[in-house]
């Protein structure tokens, strides 16, 4: 007699077994399960080479199966680029936290997209720099307060917070950009989409995908992991408006 | 142990000179044909018949010449060229090709290799094998774009952050340009290593007859470490945080072995008239050769001087330095710096003689004229001395 099972939801085949050193509510332990599930259904996890930048995601590799390199704090999409040309027909991917991308990497983020590199960057924005202490991050909210903006950060003296989608998205080679939230269940289902648009476009050898996720990190928001949700739903959501910017190559919101 | 020959199978096939898996292409330069060359399109040459893939550069003078030399023929032969957006970035292409255990090259001067620092710190502590060449300019910062031997102790002890070393060749003509980063790649390869040509802006610009590598790619590794995709094996990753306890310490004893094999193995200098001289002059790249013609001078007058021109200046070649030197009245340091080598040269020596030092900073580079004067005047000063005064 044999038994039919039906399954409905297991651990991603490109998922380690190993328990995430994420703190609770972080967004990078949910990013990495649908990062492996994109592997797993798109059928590339033996194809893919993974970049781990400097951050909360260094250790992306003892959770993904898939070869991954590490990256100098900011150089990730140089190290990608390095990958992808050496190897086209693999899959490429960086995954980079906000400060990796938008302070200290900037240049090599704006050239990589502005090159059409055929890789895709995973942008987690949570508006700190997690694994350091929650200091001000390129991306960090009007008012907002960290140990090195401790009052809160000032336009005037520190800058407002990047939009890096828009700023990609004055570029011409960049095939497809979008930002999503993490915010809700639709908003994970969304990121998802995205990232297998993104793999997708890769795949064909259509350019440059570049996915923002909205991310909370609740141990730094100082808030609950349920607060944190609704932080990113009301907050980071407001200045960093959650759209596709690009797509198909065609700009269609700026 | 089928799976495993397919897996060599699959790298040899990465190797070298064989751009997107096609055969190898034939330069439209005969191999070992006689041309003349400028030392920086000859570093170039010497990349694309070293079975280089992969080149990421960044304007810098004195050495802009390699990196048009490289826009033009490396797309000829199938390979790629890429101008990046900045030294950083250019160092860590080199990274991300290397990971996938592809023969990679960047190239700079002075400041540009500062930038670079990071990322061979990064290639080192990842032992990933790669060619780095530095035509040297004056400094400290901008400095000028003259000729200079300011960088020895950047090259040669670690440079970037940590506890490491790269092999440093230094060449001295352009012939030497061109076979020495044949050997670098050789070298990179075979001990996993990041592999500096330390030269300068007059190796750069001058101009030579050499003669062109003849013959095949230096052999290409199994590099079983590569990232080639997690294909019927266990995922394979490239890192240099190692957080777990004693982790980072094992694998620092791991790199110090590695090094102190290369100092067994590949120490290598070139000696004149080195045995039975009363002053032996200690050189490198430029300055040996211009003291070469210092020291034929002086022996034409009778002087007793010899050469010792390290050619690897990591690892230095030491033990038979100190052999000759224990053996004269003197030794004389003369470097385009104020005394860089020199350290080096008197832990060698380690006090069995008196070591002089003549240094031309700043970019300026030295006549035989002026080399010569130097050994003159240490010539005077240890006539009456008898050997072996310890």
């Amino acid at each position: 007699m044999k038994r039919h099972k039906h399954i409905i939801y297991s651990r991603p085949r490109a998922l380690t077994r190993k328990p995430m050193h994420y703190c609770e509510g972080c967004g990078h332990s949910l990013v990495h399960k649908l990062l492996a599930e994109v592997m797993d259904e798109l059928h590339i996890r033996n194809k893919t080479i993974g970049v781990a930048p400097v951050g909360c995601a260094v250790f992306a590799y003892f959770y993904l199966k898939c070869d991954i390199s590490e990256a100098p704090h900011g150089r990730t999409p140089a190290v990608a680029t390095g990958i992808k040309r050496a190897l086209p027909d693999h899959i490429v991917f960086s995954y980079q936290g906000d400060g990796d991308l938008a302070a200290i990497g900037m240049a090599e983020t704006v050239h990589t997209a502005n090159r059409g590199e055929n890789i895709t960057v995973i942008f987690i924005n949570n508006t700190v720099y997690g694994m350091t202490g929650g200091q001000m991050a390129p991306t960090t909210l009007v008012g907002q307060q960290t140990p090195t903006c401790p009052t809160g950060r000032k336009t005037g003296t520190m800058g407002g917070p990047i939009r890096v989608c828009e700023i990609l998205n004055t570029l011409d080679n960049p095939f497809y950009i979008e930002r999503v939230a993490l915010d809700s269940v639709q908003g994970i289902l969304r990121t998802k989409k995205a990232l297998l648009t993104a793999f997708k476009a890769q795949m064909d050898g259509k350019g440059y995908s570049f996915v923002e996720i909205l991310s909370p990190c609740p141990t730094f928001f100082h808030l609950s992991s349920r607060d944190s949700l609704q932080f990113v739903k009301n907050e980071l959501s407001k200045h960093f408006p959650v759209r596709v910017f690009r797509k198909e190559g065609v700009k269609i919101n700026d | 142990m089928k799976k495993q020959k397919k897996r060599n199978k699959a790298h040899s096939a990465e190797g070298a000179g064989r751009p997107g898996g096609t055969a190898p292409k034939r330069h439209a330069k005969a191999s070992g044909e006689r041309m003349l060359m400028m030392g920086n399109e000859a570093v170039a040459e010497g990349a694309i018949r070293a079975g280089c893939r992969f080149y990421f550069g960044y304007p810098i003078t004195p050495q802009n010449e390699l990196t048009a030399y490289m826009a033009k023929h490396m797309p000829e032969h199938g390979r790629v060229f890429i101008q990046a957006e900045s030294e950083l970035a250019a160092i860590n292409m080199v990274l991300g090709a290397a990971t996938t255990g592809a023969r990679a090259m960047t190239s700079s001067s002075s400041p540009g290799i500062s930038l670079k620092q990071e990322g061979i710190s990064y290639l080192a502590g990842t032992q990933l094998p790669a060619v780095i060449v530095n035509v040297q300019r004056g400094g400290p910062g901008l400095g000028s774009i003259d000729p200079s031997q300011g960088d020895y102790f950047q090259a040669t002890k670690g440079g970037g952050h940590g506890d490491y070393h790269t092999i440093v060749l230094a060449p001295m003509s352009v012939q030497e340009m061109h076979s020495f980063t044949v050997e670098a790649f050789r070298l990179a390869d075979k001990y996993r290593i990041p592999t500096l040509i330390l030269a300068d802006g007059r190796l750069g610009q001058m101009m030579e007859p050499i003669t062109l590598h003849n013959g095949p790619p230096p052999p290409m590794p199994v590099k079983r470490w590569a990232l080639t995709g997690a294909k019927g094996r266990r995922p394979n990753c490239i890192r240099s945080l190692l957080v777990k306890e004693g982790e980072l310490e094992s694998h620092n004893y791991k790199l110090q072995k590695c090094y102190r094999k290369i100092e067994q193995r590949e120490a290598r200098h070139e000696e004149m008239h080195a045995d039975k001289c009363d002053l032996l002059v200690a050189a490198w790249g430029t300055c040996a050769r211009i003291a070469k013609g210092a020291i034929l001078a002086a022996r034409a007058r009778g002087l007793k001087v010899g050469l010792y021109r390290p050619i690897t200046l990591w690892p230095f070649p030491a033990r038979r330095l100190a052999q000759i030197a224990s053996k004269t009245k003197a030794v004389l340091v003369t470097e385009m710096n104020c005394g860089q080598m020199l350290e080096d040269v008197q832990i060698a020596v380690a006090g069995s003689t008196p070591v002089f030092f003549s240094g031309y900073p700043g970019g300026r580079v030295p006549g035989e004229s002026d080399i010569f004067q130097a050994i003159c005047k240490i010539a005077k000063k240890i006539k009456n001395m008898p050997k072996h005064q310890r």
